[in-house]
């Protein structure tokens, strides 16, 4: 096990809410350390609608996803908080009064004094073709993400889909697949252009096979693929020999671990008290789109206000031995130095 | 007020009724209509509200926008008379329109 990252606060879900606790808890001279599945900070306003305008901020009328988490960013540098993207929390223990021991799924540890579960609509998760039989497949011969190229050394790779991981993965595993096949429903891509030309020029110089279809059935035994049916755009439908096949249909929210952490649960959202967004567990917090009380509303401010009151809660488990004076940003020389300002 | 009928993959149908100017996927969100996620409330980055248009009916919903067509990279069993159900705008001329719903979205 690799030495555990001790830290105050560990934020799982670096989404809008997430981000604005940093904010609230480094007011209150707490560090955070933030995790989260995604390639990118800002959760589903950065995944899902980065372009998009959110009209109620309040005092901002008018700003984009991406808008927003950039905003985020700059209001909480003077905090410095560590991001640990593309991983996974995995599980938590409670290991002392309170003191918790987190795990991820690539294998970091962390011991911190207060966990703020900030998972949003839960981990994004790639989409899992609906294949009959696929399930038997997976994580044998069917992948969803590339964890180790090396694993399809010799292989002949089939990769499905028109978005960029489809496209990076098929220029990434050309020169080490024995065969490559990209498999797409049409001659257009959503993909960076400058990507698409190169996989074209890979295809014209005879190294992969670009074709068009849809995968409708696998074959094989034991969970290893031997060859994917395809249909045609005109309903013909012909095989593919394969040993391995890399589905790309982008993303899709699920509640994944959230569920097994012994935390209250209602509806798959986390039960929370109004007063600090507590969980059922002691020093376990729940904020933003992912708890729920009576009106609970899943609004971007909501979840700013959570963050607030949580941190006075988190502070007294992180300094049981400090008294909290309310001071505000305005006026206050002590908490305008935190903020690099006085 | 125009309806509009989905029928799920076991061939069950449901018959709505629909504001002009709504979309076919806050229609099937509002009446908790089966196979309809609609993950990303009607943005058109998720692909979650995928529907199969009647073909009696394609002329009058006319196909995808570039962007929606894109998006439908991401949907499973995508066929020519594919939609992002969010994407088709309700009008008194879609009165009686007929959609399926995928089996599963993702
Ligand atoms: C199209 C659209 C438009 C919207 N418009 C508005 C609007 O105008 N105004 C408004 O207030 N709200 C709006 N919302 C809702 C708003 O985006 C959410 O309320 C907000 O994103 C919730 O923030 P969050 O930080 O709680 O969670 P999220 O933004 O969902 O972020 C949670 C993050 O946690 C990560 N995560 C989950 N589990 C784990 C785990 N186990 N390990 C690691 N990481 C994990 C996820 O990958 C995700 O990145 C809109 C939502 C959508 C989809
Ligand atoms: S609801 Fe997400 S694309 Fe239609």
């Amino acid at each position: 096990m690799s030495e555990p990252i001790k830290t105050d606060v560990l934020i799982i879900g670096a989404g809008p809410c997430g981000l604005f606790a940093v904010f609230e808890l480094g007011l209150l001279d707490m560090k955070a350390h933030l995790v989260d599945i995604l390639d990118k900070i800002g959760g589903q306003c950065a995944e899902l609608y980065p372009e998009k305008p959110i009209y109620d901020i309040p005092g901002i009328p008018f700003v984009t996803g991406d808008g927003l988490t950039k905003a985020l960013l700059e209001q909480i540098k003077p905090f410095g908080p560590t991001f640990h993207l593309q991983d996974m929390v995995t599980t938590i223990e409670k290991i002392g009064d309170p003191l918790f021991r987190v795990a991820t799924e690539q294998g970091k540890v962390f011991e911190t004094k207060v966990v703020v579960v900030a998972a949003g609509g839960g981990s994004f998760q790639p989409k899992r073709p609906p294949i009959p039989g696929v399930e038997a497949y997976e994580e044998k011969s069917v992948f969803y993400a590339v964890r180790q190229m090396e694993k399809f050394r010799g292989k002949r790779v089939l990769i499905v889909g028109g978005g960029d991981s489809a496209l990076d993965w098929t220029l990434n595993l050309a020169p080490i697949a024995s065969h490559l096949t990209l498999l797409h429903r049409r001659q257009d891509f959503r993909a960076a252009p400058d990507s698409v030309n190169k996989m074209m020029a890979l295809v014209a110089e005879g190294k992969i096979d670009f074709v068009l279809g849809q995968v409708t059935e696998l074959q094989g035994k034991d969970g290893q693929v031997a060859c994917a049916i395809v249909r045609r755009n005109d309903n013909s439908v012909f095989n593919i020999a394969c040993d391995a096949i890399l589905p790309f249909f982008g993303l899709t929210m699920k509640l994944g671990p959230v569920a097994n952490w012994g935390l209250s649960l209602k509806d798959d959202l986390i039960e929370v008290e109004t007063a600090s967004f507590e969980t059922s567990v002691p020093g376990i917090f729940a904020i933003g789109d992912i708890n729920t009380y009576p009106g609970k509303l899943k609004l971007i401010l909501c979840g700013f206000h959570e963050g607030a009151l949580m941190a006075q809660k988190a502070h007294r488990y992180v300094y049981p031995d400090k008294k909290l004076t309310f001071q505000y940003t305005t006026s206050s020389t002590s908490l305008q130095k935190k903020l690099g300002v006085a | 007020m125009p309806k509009i009928i989905f029928i799920d993959s076991g061939n069950t149908s449901r018959t709505v009724d629909a504001e002009v100017g709504s979309t076919v996927m806050e229609n099937a969100i509002r009446n908790s209509i089966p196979g309809i996620e609609a993950e990303c409330g009607g943005a058109c980055a998720c692909a979650t509200c995928h529907v199969y248009v009647d073909e009696a009916w394609l002329e009058k919903t006319g196909g995808p926008s570039p962007m929606e067509e894109d998006m439908l990279d991401f949907g499973f069993d995508v066929r020519p008379n594919s939609r992002l159900s969010c994407q088709i705008k309700v009008t008194e001329e879609l009165d009686g329109l007929v959609v399926r719903t995928p089996e599963r979205q993702a």
